[in-house]
């Protein structure tokens, strides 16, 4: 069916690229500029409305302070944590952002926050997706660094939803290269993948067995990336032009926006040629002119390079690998394209690099890979399957402050574990906890992922209560959370302040807010969903009231269960779609226990000899769902 | 991170273990997946050996253990099951969960070992790393119990690691110092690899135990008790090497 097209999409720091799986290929899909990369840059031009990408590169010298880019960097973090990239990003806070709170940066007099602006570029994928199918288009796998935690991958599933896009799968990006490399050679073997791109560095190692692709060991570091070149370059220049022409321009946006598109175009010529001539027109007449060699210029960008180095060999450490056990190395990332970064991946593990798909465009086409395994696969997909690992460890907070890990980095996600929480004082009824991720001894060196309560544990003597709480981090490598206290079988509530992020009703305020010319459509494609669902659970509440179980509801029950169906149906004939999503989510709830008994009596029926053709729940694998809430997400 | 606030319903009421029969198609099935329509089963709480269809013996065929893995990851794994129910697609995270959980501890042997001693109920001596960092932190004293034949040599070894250190503060080298340590870090490493062979002899008197005569509890103890000793004797050196290594290094 052509609305379940799944698209791969490369979020980049700078570029950003979208792919589909064409018969036994992935390919890019351009946009309306023919051009298959989209940079990463979001800009309001004078109506307010948002230009995306490679419309908005003027943006970024003409109106800067209407204009953002390399906004992944700001992905799941909070003011603490940006103080460095304030200092050299001219992202433009705003004023009354309180500490704790989700960012957010201004474009021209309006706000937005990073999973916002990221929506923007989502959204222009999508429409030339769109545009190139002829249809709508609303799942996606997303790509994500591997060494991004919960919170930026929370984020970039976040913007996927602003921006309408069902996010089916995050996966890595250089576990993404992989599969798009590993397509046409089906092979056995080590391969390590080299990662460095606009903003982000991953190195990954993974396995080849047989379409499998085990990533056994991961590393990297988010905020490391050709940015990084770019940032220095441009300091150096503006210490030059302080130096050479008492000009200081440190605060001129526009200068500086100048300066950093002169150094960027130095930069990639100096990938091919031995010598690039600086010449910038500056304010007032003023000129600043350079010569940079290439010796020069790897001399200055050792220093940042080098910081490649210490991820790749923990990554060798933890697969328990030598250089001499890798079989193939495979670079991606414009940042490879650098001489000097090849030469130092060549040293590292003693042999040439893999450079035969383009560094650009590879994540993408990986992305269109797993799109399409999700999707069911294809003849060129069959046997394929990733399993990826969690690049960090997750912990939880114990006596003194120290991180007591739970779930060891490099673990095959889905990973669990699960913990036993008990009471102090008699009658307590709360316990804290609080979940961390990182590799440090310290919580406090490690990343807060959220504070927790469990509430309404029974009154019992210190000691006794046992309240079992599960962590599992799922196939995105986003955590969930679920307690029980076991004693009591009572369910523990649990309140969650998530350290960072936002809250569900948030993103669901920005799918409407968000300015989107298509407002209408969205609307509309809600609607039928929604509509559609209702026809779905109706049709299964139907089945539910012939089975036996529906003898074993109490009158009250019944009552309840009419009463909300019969608000569904009313609901379901106005176009208000959040409304009858509610009444939906209402009469799910509503008829959990009726789900528990079909099963039940499906399950003492399949002990008894007969199948489940012959029991309550009919017609297969789809009946018990609709009434069945998956709590998930 | 989501969070929800119970188990749903079903997945906190496991099916009989007895079930045999898919709760879709309703053939015979397989522990995991259904042999007939390959759908997957709700998780039943098992243990890891069980989980993997093996008897509860810690001599492991890893090779044989990785591919069962691989097989079953390609009937369990959340992305082959993309396009299920809802309430499949949980079922499915939840199994592939387990398998993953099972895999990582089974095809390691000390893990193997510890979660086999874990299964027998008992409790390893706090010489974990995570206990010794956490002492480290708060500043307890950890109970700590030296080997008795290493009582002098890590005696010596801890006056020669904290001369190596005030050596390094003073910025001095003592190159005959460092090769002294770098010898008994040999002589450890060897017999930190001598313990792990002296395990598996332990393991070979509990397989043939569980072959034998399971529900001998007396025996079953005397094994779990030597494997025991030789874990703690074992988590002591591997710590003694952390310090070297971390004394070397600075």
């Amino acid at each position: 069916m052509a609305t379940d097209r799944i698209i791969g999409i490369d979020l980049g720091t700078t570029n950003s690229l979208v792919a589909f799986m064409q018969g036994e290929t992935p390919v890019v899909i351009p946009g309306d500029d023919g051009l298959n990369l989209l940079l990463s840059v979001v800009a309001l031009d004078v109506n307010n409305q948002p230009v995306v990408g490679n419309a908005a590169r003027n943006a970024l010298i003409e109106t800067p302070e209407r204009a953002v880019y390399s906004i992944k960097r700001l992905m799941g973090r909070g003011m603490e944590d940006i103080q460095e990239e304030l200092k050299l990003f001219p992202f433009r806070l705003a004023e009354d952002l309180q500490p704790g709170e989700v960012l957010r940066i201004k474009l021209g007099d309006k706000t937005f926050t990073p999973p916002e602006i990221s929506a923007l570029i989502l959204r222009q994928l999508k429409r030339s997706a769109e545009r190139f199918f002829g249809g709508p288009v609303s799942k996606a796998v997303i790509t994500v660094p591997a060494y991004f935690n919960d919170a930026q991958r929370q984020a970039t599933k976040d913007a996927g939803r602003i921006a309408g896009l069902e996010v089916l799968r995050l996966v890595n990006e250089p576990t993404a290269a992989s599969l798009a490399y590993g397509l046409d050679k089906k092979q056995n073997g080590i391969v390590a993948v080299y990662d460095l791109g606009g903003g982000t560095f991953d190195i990954s190692i993974l396995k080849l067995h047989d379409g499998i692709f085990e990533v056994v060991a991961t590393n990297g570091d988010t905020h490391l990336g050709g940015d990084d070149i770019d940032n220095l370059l441009i300091t150096i220049a503006l210490d030059d032009i302080r130096g050479d022409l008492n000009l200081d321009l440190r605060r001129n946006a526009e200068a500086v926006q100048a300066i950093r598109k002169a150094v960027i175009d130095a930069k990639i010529a100096l990938s091919s040629q031995p010598s690039m001539k600086l010449d910038i027109e500056l304010p007032e007449g003023n000129r600043y002119q350079r010569e940079i060699t290439r010796e020069q210029y790897e001399q200055l960008i050792q220093p940042i390079i080098d910081r490649t180095v210490g991820p790749c060999k923990q990554a060798m450490k933890d697969a328990n690998l030598k250089p001499e056990q890798i079989d193939e190395v495979v670079l991606v990332g414009g940042s490879t394209r650098i001489p000097k970064v090849r030469a130092l991946v060549k040293e590292l593990f003693h042999r040439e690099p893999h450079t035969d798909l383009n560094p650009d465009e590879v994540v993408a086409l990986g992305a269109a890979v797993q799109a399409d395994i999700l999707g069911g696969g294809s003849e060129a997909t069959e046997n394929m399957l990733l399993l990826d690992v969690t690049p960090l460890s997750l912990g939880i907070e114990v006596a003194g402050g120290v991180t007591d890990k739970i779930i060891l980095r490099n673990s095959t996600i889905p990973a669990s574990a699960t913990q036993f929480y008990t009471t102090q004082i008699d009658g307590q009824a709360n316990v804290a906890i609080h979940v961390l991720q990182g590799e440090r001894e310290l919580a406090k060196d490690c990343r807060s992922l959220a504070r927790f309560d469990l509430k309404g544990i029974p009154g019992m003597a210190a000691g006794i209560p046992r309240v079992e709480v599960k962590f599992l981090i799922d196939a995105n490598g986003i955590l969930h959370v679920s307690a029980r206290e076991q004693r009591s079988g009572k369910e523990a509530e649990i309140q969650v302040q998530p350290s960072y992020g936002l809250t569900d009703e948030q993103v669901e305020g920005m799918i409407l807010d968000s300015f989107d010319n298509a407002e209408e459509d969205f609307r509309q494609r809600q609607l039928i969903e929604a509509r559609s669902e209702t026809q779905t659970i109706l049709a299964a509440l139907e089945k539910g009231k012939k089975s036996s179980a529906w003898g074993q509801l109490t009158t009250d029950e019944k009552k309840q269960i009419a009463k909300m169906e019969k608000a569904l149906v009313a609901v379901n004939a106005e176009e208000d779609y959040q409304a009858i999503r509610k009444a939906i989510d209402a009469l799910n709830h509503g008829t959990t226990r009726l789900a528990e008994l079909m099963m039940d009596s499906a399950v003492s029926s399949a002990l008894k000899g007969k199948n489940m053709d012959e029991t309550d729940l009919g017609e297969g694998p789809t009946a018990p769902h609709p009434m069945a809430k998956a709590e998930f997400e | 991170m989501t969070i929800k606030s119970a188990l749903t319903a079903i997945s906190a009421k496991p099916l009989p273990q007895d079930t045999h029969s898919c709760w879709s198609c309703g053939s015979m099935r397989a522990a995991h997946f259904c042999e007939s329509c390959g759908k997957v089963q709700p998780p039943v709480p098992v243990d890891y050996f069980t989980f993997f269809g093996l008897p509860p013996k810690l001599n492991v065929d890893v090779p044989v253990l990785e591919r069962t893995f691989y097989d079953l990851s390609r009937r369990l794994h959340p992305d082959l099951n993309a396009r299920a129910g809802s309430l499949e697609q949980e079922w499915s995270l939840e199994q592939s969960s387990l398998l993953n959980d099972a895999y990582r501890t089974l095809r390691d042997p000390i893990k193997r070992t510890e979660y086999l001693l874990h299964l027998e109920g008992v409790e390893l001596e706090e010489q974990s790393k995570r206990a010794t960092e956490r002492a480290r932190a708060t500043g307890e004293v950890k109970k700590q119990i030296v080997p008795p034949d290493l009582l002098e040599e890590v005696f010596e070894l801890n006056m020669q690691l904290e001369e190596l250190r005030m050596n390094k503060k003073m910025g001095e080298n003592d190159d005959a110092l460092a090769s002294e340590i770098e010898k008994q870090k040999q002589s450890l490493e060897a017999k930190h690899e001598a313990l792990l062979q002296e395990l598996k002899t332990h393991w070979s008197d509990w397989d043939a135990l569980i072959e034998r005569n399971p529900s001998a509890s007396e025996e079953r103890s005397r094994v779990t008790a030597k494997m025991v000793d030789v874990l703690n004797r074992r988590n002591y050196i591997r710590n003694l090497l952390r310090d070297v290594n971390a004394a070397l290094e600075n």
